[in-house]
């Protein structure tokens, strides 16, 4: 009477390809140097005036789309968020040597994040159209024909899909923070279920305008340490008070198991579990438990069928705020035991900033860098750990560190608690896959 | 608890351990143009009432498309707490109330089940629009610190997903897909694979408020509203007379929930199944290739694994834009044949509700299937010549009704469809 299926397909998801737009330098060499050299990216915020702002900083990206090889009308067309991602995916396309002109389009999909989707290009547009606020009644007549592109954040992975010429399923996701996390997962269960044999994941975000910093202000979530901004960023210190912005963005080309190793394919590393929770609590406001984060890690683990003693190295969300780092701290001892005080937790918002969705991917393809050069990216300004949060967060220096098993977590809000976990080819091995 | 290790199936990375039989749908909450609920949405539908008028949320005056399907009567403070009106967009108020409506429709008290298993996953197309524009007006006609504080979780896409979870203690995996508005569909596409990874009750669907200036504005740069100043002739999918499409307000939420689970809570059999689901993307404006609209449809077939003879009728995304509609009537002919299947688009009552629209076809669709019904799709007086469908009109065809296809299509090359089934089955071809 029913319609019942196997769902379970055996088909595993793995990366073979990286590409990053970050604050410190466009791609992804220049990205894992900043990290392993352990510098900041951070600085007074020159993208727009931030005199009138509570938090004046932001880690910048220095990226000229000309010089990444865009053309006018996509520079005309997209917003900077856009640029980063179509930037980013065109780096991850050559860096997995994946011949899309040769693959079936039905079966290339794209999952892309986004928190804020096109917020610079709706906020210039705004001041244009309302002549800097005076009007309600906008005027419709100063519109720009791709307006709309900038109200619908499905822009962004219209303009992936169009890059790669993807016809499969295409998709943005909008989980606030945790959206660089969840959209490589969706991703992934996009190759389980069998719907893509390759995926375009990723997320970016372009959040350093006004609107965006006058809203972290109104709720002080944002550091106003102006006057040393290389060192606002200071996740796990005593001394933190609130995350700095950042942006960018990270795409990963994600392709299942067996038809990349048949084709040789360089492979970074498997993605061998994903699983998201919500505390249900606050929209903004974090248990100081860390229950539902702590459940998310439980459950990414299970999937992995991993003991959390396998995990190596935890890339932290570790945004610096005051409350955000106890949560996640207090997660990890919950999730982890005893093993939470062994393993190497170290947070690269230190160095590129909060980047609000794309962050998600960033730091997911920071893990596959670590696991790839077996570098544990160090947390910088980390002088004097705040006496709640004991554990190994490698302070300053990146370190040599012999990884198979990492595991990233993500926390937004919305109270969305996300955790993924990568392992190195070959590292684990799953009865029951298909070949 | 550990239910991967129980299994035998391969290990997931997302947790699709078991097999599983069609999630069922035990709870519709609509908030549409066409009423506050879902019976009086399901009659205003029937009698072909049209929601169409002039916009009154604002002065319309000023722009060349004034008309637009608003939800009547909606005052935020009758269905939704007063604290989380100031902190929420109009969006979120449509988005909290239908989903109240909903779990009060499947009849289910979420204290009662396990938190980690029920999730949310919502369609936003521009998230908190009005909420947005109030606040960089704020901001440019003011300062920084005159935007409020609740901008930072009233603006974004997620608000709602978010708002819904905390409320209803919904402690599962959250999400929000933004595909334009083919997204409705797909937020249900996700609710499957929810249930497929464990959840047993997932709040999915969708709304929509970007009746605001900016939002409007926004719009027109398509080029796909109709500035046709006849309430009765603005909308009018397939006819020749096709002008474009008006913009709406509104959505619905639906209870997806797991078919074991629901029997063991005595939910009833609910208003039917999710068969079958797909998504695909157009190529490029520029490319050579043709649409993917006929390719999704057949996908989501074979994944419910019936045959275009099993579908009973077809809810059509129906846009209003000559060229649009062609394409879909040369997909619809080429899947079931030349006016193979009845085709329906209600949708002309409400206008295109964006973010919640899918998701309120999908809960028409499930109420057609019910009551062995095809609403009929007020407006058009034929197809425009050429066109190859059997589009229903004039009024409701009755039929029956086991399986529904529902299509929609969102800006940039979205594509989706659904198919629905009947609580009792479906035909076996």
């Amino acid at each position: 009477m029913t319609v019942t299926r196997d769902a379970a397909t055996g088909r595993r998801a793995v990366v073979t390809g990286v590409g990053v737009v970050a604050p410190g330098g466009v791609g992804r060499e220049a990205f894992w140097k900043l990290l392993s050299d352990g510098r900041t990216a951070t600085r007074r915020i020159s993208l727009f005036d931030p005199t009138d702002f509570r938090s004046r900083m932001a880690a910048e990206a220095d990226f000229d789309p000309v010089a990444e090889g865009l053309s006018p009308r996509q520079i005309r067309r997209m917003d900077r968020a856009a640029q980063f991602a179509v930037v980013s995916a065109r780096e991850a396309v050559e860096d997995s040597g994946y011949d899309f002109a040769a693959a079936d389009p039905a079966r290339t999909g794209v999952s892309i994040g986004s928190a804020v989707g096109c917020t610079m290009g709706l906020e210039e547009e705004y001041v244009l159209l309302s002549d800097a606020g005076k009007h309600w009644l906008v005027d419709h007549t100063y519109g720009v024909p791709h307006l709309y592109g900038y109200m619908v954040p499905s822009t962004l992975a219209v303009e992936v899909a169009w890059e790669v010429g993807a016809e499969g399923p295409v998709a943005l996701i909008s989980t606030g923070c945790t959206s660089g996390l969840d959209s490589i997962g969706h991703g992934v269960q996009l190759i389980e279920e069998g719907s893509s044999d390759v995926v375009l994941a990723g997320a970016t975000d372009a959040p350093l305008s006004p609107i965006t910093s006058a809203c972290f202000d109104a709720i002080k979530a944002t550091s106003p340490n102006n006057d040393d901004p290389e060192h606002a960023s200071r996740p796990f210190d005593a001394e933190r008070d609130g995350f700095v912005l950042g942006e960018g963005a990270a795409v990963l080309v994600l392709e299942e198991k067996a038809a990349a190793e048949a084709r040789g394919a360089r492979i970074y590393g498997e993605i061998v579990g994903y699983a998201g929770r919500s505390n249900a609590f606050h929209m903004t406001g974090l248990k100081a438990n860390g229950r539902e984060m702590a459940e998310a890690i439980r459950v990414c683990l299970d999937r992995a069928r991993l003991d959390p003693t396998a995990v190596d190295y935890i890339n932290a969300h570790g945004s610096g705020t005051k409350q955000n780092d106890r949560h996640e701290t207090a997660a990890f001892k919950r999730s982890l035991g005893e093993h939470a005080y062994r393993v190497p937790v170290s947070s690269i918002k230190s160095m590129v900033g909060h980047s609000l969705g794309a962050i998600g991917s960033i730091e997911v393809a920071a893990c596959a860098l670590a696991l790839d050069r077996q570098v544990v990216p160090p947390t910088a300004n980390l002088h004097n750990p705040d006496p709640e949060c004991d554990l190994d967060y490698v302070p300053r220096t990146a370190r040599e560190h012999a990884m198979d098993v990492v595991l990233s977590v993500g926390s937004g809000f919305g109270g969305f608690q996300s955790a993924t976990v990568l392992a190195r080819p070959g590292a684990v091995a799953y009865e029951g896959s298909a070949r | 608890m550990s239910p991967a290790a129980t299994t035998t199936a391969p290990a997931s990375a997302t947790g699709v351990t078991t097999p599983t039989r069609a999630p069922v749908i035990t709870g519709l909450g609509v908030l549409a143009p066409t009423g506050i609920g879902t019976e009086e949405h399901w009659s205003s539908v029937l009698a072909g009432r049209s929601a169409i008028g002039r916009i009154t949320l604002f002065d319309p005056a000023p722009y060349p498309v004034r008309l637009a399907g608003q939800v009547p009567g909606f005052v935020a403070k009758e269905r939704v707490p007063s604290r989380l009106i100031q902190q929420t967009d109009r969006w979120t108020h449509l988005g909290l109330a239908a989903a109240e409506a909903a779990i009060a429709d499947a009849q289910v008290t979420p204290a009662e089940l396990a938190e980690y298993e029920m999730a949310v996953v919502t369609s936003s197309s521009s998230g908190g629009t009005e909420f947005g524009q109030h606040e960089m007006e704020n901001l440019y006609q003011h300062a920084p610190d005159w935007v409020g504080a609740y901008q930072s979780i009233a603006w974004f896409y997620a608000a709602t997903t978010g708002q819904i979870s905390i409320r209803h203690g919904m402690r599962g995996p959250c999400g929000v897909l933004c595909c334009e508005q083919a997204g409705g569909l797909d937020a249900i596409g996700q609710a499957r694979r929810l249930v497929r990874t464990g959840a047993k009750l997932v709040m999915t669907g969708g709304t929509d408020a970007s009746l605001c200036p900016y939002g409007l504005t926004a719009q027109l740069s398509t080029g796909q509203l109709s500035t046709v100043q006849d309430p009765a002739r603005a909308y009018l999918p397939f006819d020749a007379e096709a002008s474009g499409y008006l913009p709406g307000e509104g959505g619905a939420l639906l209870v997806v929930e797991d078919a074991e689970a629901a029997e063991a809570r005595g939910a009833g059999q609910g208003y039917g199944r999710v068969l079958g689901y797909a998504a695909a993307f157009d190529p490029p404006p520029d490319s050579d290739r043709g649409p993917v609209l006929a390719r999704t449809v057949r996908t989501a077939l074979a994944d419910a694994r019936l045959d275009p003879a099993d579908v009973d009728v077809v809810f059509a995304d129906a846009l209003g834009v000559p060229e649009a509609d062609r394409a879909e009537a040369e997909a619809l002919a080429e899947v079931f044949g030349p006016r193979g299947v009845p085709v329906t688009a209600p949708k002309t009552l409400t206008g295109r509700l964006y973010g919640g629209g899918a998701a309120l076809d999908a809960a028409t669709a499930l109420l057609a299937l019910r009551d062995g019904t095809i609403p009929h799709t007020a407006g058009p007086a034929a197809p425009a010549p050429g066109y190859e469908i059997d589009l229903v009109l004039g009024e409701p065809r009755r039929a029956e009704l086991r399986t529904a296809l529902v299509v929609a299509r969102g800006h940039g090359g979205f594509n989706a469809a659904l198919v629905l089934g009947h609580p009792q089955g479906h035909h076996v071809s």
